[in-house]
């Protein structure tokens, strides 16, 4: 891949900007679709009587379901600034500070916040740390989440 | 649901029941589309091994709601999975027994709230780690829920 091309010189410009924020109304159904994805049967995820006694009043959403909001965007974006061929993610750190429920509009925001460049067998490889937080409708902070990923 | 933990009952070097997980490649599917991940290393073979891995491979961030299953399973209702770390060393291929385990590490009280942290892996059928994490829990305390 000649010098240059694979557009990781363009991410460079952006590491530490906030991509404009990804806005997602939380329906049921998404939920639903993501605990059985993980074929995950709790049903404070799933049955609305269940959630409704429960300690919680209401389906939440389970915590790894931040994964579900603006991510997909976000990759997009950063694929169409570069010419990687595929963006792998190495490892995530979630932290949560209260549940998601069905109705709640949360709005994500991206960043850069590292990207560290290296030669591999597949190329030039950019090694990156993608932070990202999450507000509801109330500008309260539910989760935050970091991405170490590699673009190549 | 399992039944609810308690901060009392936890015991530091005690192993967390293990959830074994069966990915198939539909799973993969319904994962890719439940997160919007349609990175095709995914769902498309030749495609996976003209990036140099030997075929399809389970998404890292599904083995990681695989851990987090695991956590909120054991720490029930009450719990709250407040802290979740994965680290993707290795690959889980579809078709293959995805096992979850754990062990609790730590316990401690802050600001009077009553944390657990415990060391999570994910083990392929060789029995390789692929997924390392750390997880951080808060706990019910019983004597709040005897009064």
């Amino acid at each position: 891949m000649a010098e240059g091309s694979s557009g990781i010189d363009r991410l460079k410009s952006k590491v530490g900007v906030e991509w404009e924020p990804k806005v997602c109304q939380i329906e049921r159904e998404m939920i639903r679709r993501f605990a059985r994805a993980v074929g995950d049967p709790n049903p404070l995820w799933q049955d609305e009587e269940y959630a409704t006694a429960s300690h919680y009043g209401g389906i939440i959403a389970p915590p790894t379901f931040i994964l579900a909001i603006g991510l997909e965007q976000f990759v997009e974006d950063i694929m169409s600034l570069t010419s990687f061929g595929t963006v792998l993610i190495g490892g995530t750190e979630l932290e949560c500070y209260q549940p998601i429920r069905v109705g709640d509009v949360i709005t994500a925001s991206f960043k850069i916040s590292n990207l560290r460049e290296r030669e591999g067998k597949m190329g030039r490889m950019a090694f990156m740390t993608f932070d990202s937080s999450y507000k509801n409708q109330r500008q309260e902070l539910v989760a935050k989440c970091r991405q170490m990923v590699i673009g190549y | 649901m399992t039944e609810q933990l308690y901060y009392e009952d936890v015991v530091v070097g005690s192993e967390i029941t293990p959830l074994v997980k069966q990915p198939t490649t539909r799973q993969l599917v319904m994962w890719a589309g439940a997160v919007g991940d349609y990175n095709p290393i995914h769902y498309d073979k030749d495609f996976a091994q003209s990036r140099g891995l030997s075929g399809v491979i389970v998404h890292g961030q599904l083995v990681g709601a695989f851990l987090g299953q695991l956590i909120t399973d054991w720490i029930g209702e009450l719990g709250v999975l407040r802290k979740l770390s994965c680290s993707y060393k290795g690959m889980n291929y579809p078709g293959e027994a995805v096992t979850c385990r754990g062990g609790v590490t730590k316990k401690y009280v802050q600001d009077g709230q009553h944390y657990v942290e415990c060391n999570l892996w994910a083990e392929n059928s060789k029995e390789e780690k692929t997924v390392l994490g750390v997880a951080i829990v808060m706990l019910p305390w019983r004597a709040d829920y005897d009064k």
